[in-house]
């Protein structure tokens, strides 16, 4: 019969209310009559805060000019920061010692961008510089004393500089620390694993404030006569204990997605436990912790402004005292701005790593 | 470490048993612990003395000589009132900021949770947005903000806001109408109790009910009418048995009503607008978790979309949400200490800050201060563990 067709009919395109721009209008944004109340109300929300905030920060703000003078828009004085810059970033270390800092950090980026990266293939030499080599420099390159460096006294230490210092020498102490509590926790043995809990528990009970009042004011009474820190090392006796009990958690947690028979199987082929658990259980459960490991340190590197309270100066308290100075007043907005974006810029991009990293690492032990 | 079987049974044989291996390390880590503690208690004890502070729990009776910006439920002076007295009130400070930042944290997460789940896409964006930018900015950098930024700039009082007649708003707080009780103000109280004492009754008489014959009962809109008349009929019985006193314009500042002050409201905000975005991102993860197959389930036995979510989504998400919200809860507890750095007196600002530098009883006032912290941090584990293994599904 002449009706049926024998070639096939070419593949309509799908209809203009369903895909394209059209269609994910009407699917995301207009489906129903509440949703169309939803969007025109957010939208307006949006257009508000968004005008307004781009008005704040770039229309109707300030840039040019190096005094109070210059404050002359309705919007932002993005002169306060331009001027303090050099403080905000490196604290009161002397201007013309400033490379060193500069120096530290290329030679950390160097580290961080060979661990990293997938160019370099094997990372026993990136790790090694990065958790052996670099401290150690960097320990004498930033105090200085030694190779023709001046002293520079830690007390000088500040602004952004502190806060990566800080955060940094934190996670090189927790780290292995965390590690070795977290295996004290799964113990067999009762008292070493008392012990372990006691000391995570009471630390994770409390917050961030009373450990540090704890280590800058008994720290002293606990040492013997003669013997004292200056107030950085104290902040970071306690920081570094601090994240050491979060660490143990999150490497518990890697340890306890381990199935026991990697163990076993290590001890039957002869292994002892510390060369079971160093290569067998800890790259294991290393591997999987990575994500929460980075969230962790995201948590400990936002936990450092609080060395604010015990008079350190770091990032945000060198913006607040400047706050406070008597030609700037009423700059609290925009120093408190910058502040937060810088962090904004920093927690962000290592928030976004860590879902990459888990997502690449989404390999074994799912089922 | 070597394999030497031969080594089995031979003079050494003891130490290779690893029960006694275990028990001669446990020893091991005990003796260094006393040593350590010993070591230290020790130190402590010679710097004491040297610096002639007396240990023991006495300072607490001496006069604190100090004012406290904010005080509740107690009368304090400078004069005659004492260290306890200061660590009562930094309590009940961080008791009151905690319980009233729970609430508004829940509620501003589970909104967000909710809308960043929405089919809309500048909803669900606009919810992103918020979640994504104040979780990854400290949280004390935001409170400066609430508090220099937001409610220091406010309007002086002369000029303050006014919503309605009885509202003000300026940099010193919020001013609005306060209750003063008389005479028979005890029986309205009496009432709420009575209220809620009736609403738990009835809906257990109604689950009864509805088991048997699967007749539901509107247990919900039965318990709110009951809240919210028997006090009122309380109040009536006894004849409105309060006075209601407005704050007025006086000369140096608004007199009367009650004042929430701008370190609270600060504080208050900040903890709850950081803590709501984490909660926000638990509820998102925990509904998600719930799979699809259930609402298309309880569409395909004719559920309505509201009670799908209520009675077949929302249990089934809660038991995911629940245990993270615990630790949600404890971090706001542990972050309203932050409350030292604009000014709220909590306990860490007045008693681990003021009273320790005046006292110097720096072992002591760290002490307790921790202990009040792990104290609270238990009992709301307890509450919300209780609550998780109520919700927890009951397996065969």
């Amino acid at each position: 019969m002449a009706i049926v067709k024998t070639e096939r009919h070419p593949d309509m395109p799908p209809p203009t209310s369903e895909a394209g721009v059209i269609g994910w209008i009407k699917n995301n944004l207009v489906s129903s009559p509440l949703n169309v109340v939803l969007t025109v109300i957010s939208i307006y929300v949006v257009w508000i805060a968004a005008s307004n905030l781009i008005s704040y920060a770039f229309i109707n703000a300030n840039f040019a000019g190096d005094s109070r003078a210059d404050c002359t828009g309705t919007g932002a004085c993005w002169v306060f920061i331009k001027v303090r810059f050099g403080q905000i970033m490196y604290g009161f270390y002397p201007v013309d010692e400033r490379w060193r800092v500069d120096v530290g950090y290329i030679l950390g980026a160097i580290g961080i961008f060979g661990i990293l990266s997938d160019w370099v293939k094997n990372k026993k030499w990136p790790a090694l510089y990065m958790f052996a080599v670099y401290p150690i420099i960097c320990f004498f390159l930033f105090s200085g004393g030694y190779f023709g460096l001046t002293v520079v006294d830690t007390s000088e230490w500040g602004g952004l500089f502190l806060t990566l210092v800080l955060a940094s020498v934190s996670i090189f102490v927790a780290l292995p620390l965390g590690i070795v509590l977290a295996l004290g926790r799964r113990s067999e043995m009762p008292v070493v694993r008392m012990l372990c809990v006691g000391f995570i528990e009471l630390i994770r009970g409390v917050p961030l404030i009373t450990v540090l009042f704890m280590s800058s004011v008994m720290l002293p009474l606990f040492l013997p006569e003669g013997m004292n820190f200056d107030k950085l090392v104290r902040a970071l006796v306690g920081m570094s204990l601090f994240s050491a009990a979060y660490m143990a958690e999150v490497v518990r947690g890697g340890l306890q997605a381990i199935p026991k028979g990697q163990m076993e199987a290590a001890n039957s082929l002869g292994l002892g436990f510390w060369q079971a658990v160093g290569l067998i259980v800890l790259p294991q459960a290393l591997k999987i912790s990575i994500p929460s490991i980075v969230n962790t340190f995201i948590g400990l590197f936002k936990d450092t402004t609080l060395v604010l309270i015990i008079g350190l100066l770091d990032l945000l308290s060198i913006v607040k005292a400047g706050t406070t100075d008597k030609e700037w007043l009423g700059m609290a907005t925009e120093g408190y701005v910058f502040v937060a974006a810088t962090f904004w810029v920093f927690c962000f991009s290592m928030s976004r790593y860590s879902i990459w990293l888990e997502n690449k690492l989404h390999t074994g032990h799912k089922r | 470490m070597t394999t030497d079987v031969q080594g089995l049974g031979a003079g050494d044989s003891k130490l290779r048993d690893p029960r006694v291996r275990a028990i001669i390390y446990q020893i091991l880590v005990i003796v260094l612990f006393v040593a350590f503690v010993a070591y230290v208690g020790n130190n402590t004890a010679d710097n004491l003395d040297k610096r002639g502070i007396a240990t023991g729990l006495g300072f607490l009776q001496q006069p604190s000589g100090f004012g406290i910006g904010i005080v509740l439920l107690m009368d304090y002076s400078s004069q005659t009132s004492t260290h306890f007295d200061v660590l009562l009130i930094g309590i009940i400070n961080t008791l009151a900021v905690s319980i009233a930042g729970i609430f508004f944290a829940t509620l501003i997460g589970f909104t967000f949770g909710v809308l960043r789940l929405s089919k809309n896409w500048v909803v669900s964006r606009i919810a992103y947005v918020y979640i994504e930018v104040v979780r990854n900015i400290p949280l004390l950098v935001q409170l400066l903000f609430w508090y220099f930024a937001v409610w220091g700039t406010l309007p002086l009082w002369k000029e303050s806001f006014q919503i309605g007649d009885n509202f003000y708003v300026n940099n010193r707080g919020i001013n609005f109408p306060s209750i003063i009780p008389t005479d028979g103000f005890w029986l309205i109280p009496v009432g709420l109790l009575a209220a809620i004492a009736l609403s738990v009754v009835v809906s257990k008489w109604a689950r009864k009910r509805q088991d048997l014959t699967g007749q539901p009962f509107p247990v919900f809109w039965a318990s709110v009418g009951m809240i919210v008349i028997l006090p009122l009929i309380a109040a009536i019985i006894m004849g409105l048995p309060f006075n209601i006193d407005y704050p007025t314009v006086a000369r140096f500042g608004l007199r009367g009503g009650w004042v929430l002050e701008p370190e609270f409201l600060a504080l208050l905000t900040g903890l709850c607008v950081y803590t709501g975005a984490f909660i926000a991102e638990i509820v998102r993860s925990g509904i998600n978790s719930v799979s699809h197959g259930q609402t298309e389930a309880a569409h395909s036995l004719g559920i309505a979309p509201g009670l799908t979510t209520r009675l077949v989504v929302l249990p089934q998400a809660l038991r995911v949400i629940v245990p993270p919200l615990t630790s949600q809860y404890l971090n706001l507890l542990k972050n309203s200490s932050l409350a030292t750095a604009i000014g709220y007196a909590d306990i860490t600002a007045i008693f681990a800050g003021t009273t320790l530098n005046q006292t110097g009883q720096a072992i002591e006032v760290i002490a307790i201060t921790m202990l009040f912290y792990l104290s609270i941090s238990l009992i709301i584990s307890m509450f919300m563990n209780w609550y998780n293994k109520r919700i927890s599904l009951v397996e065969r």
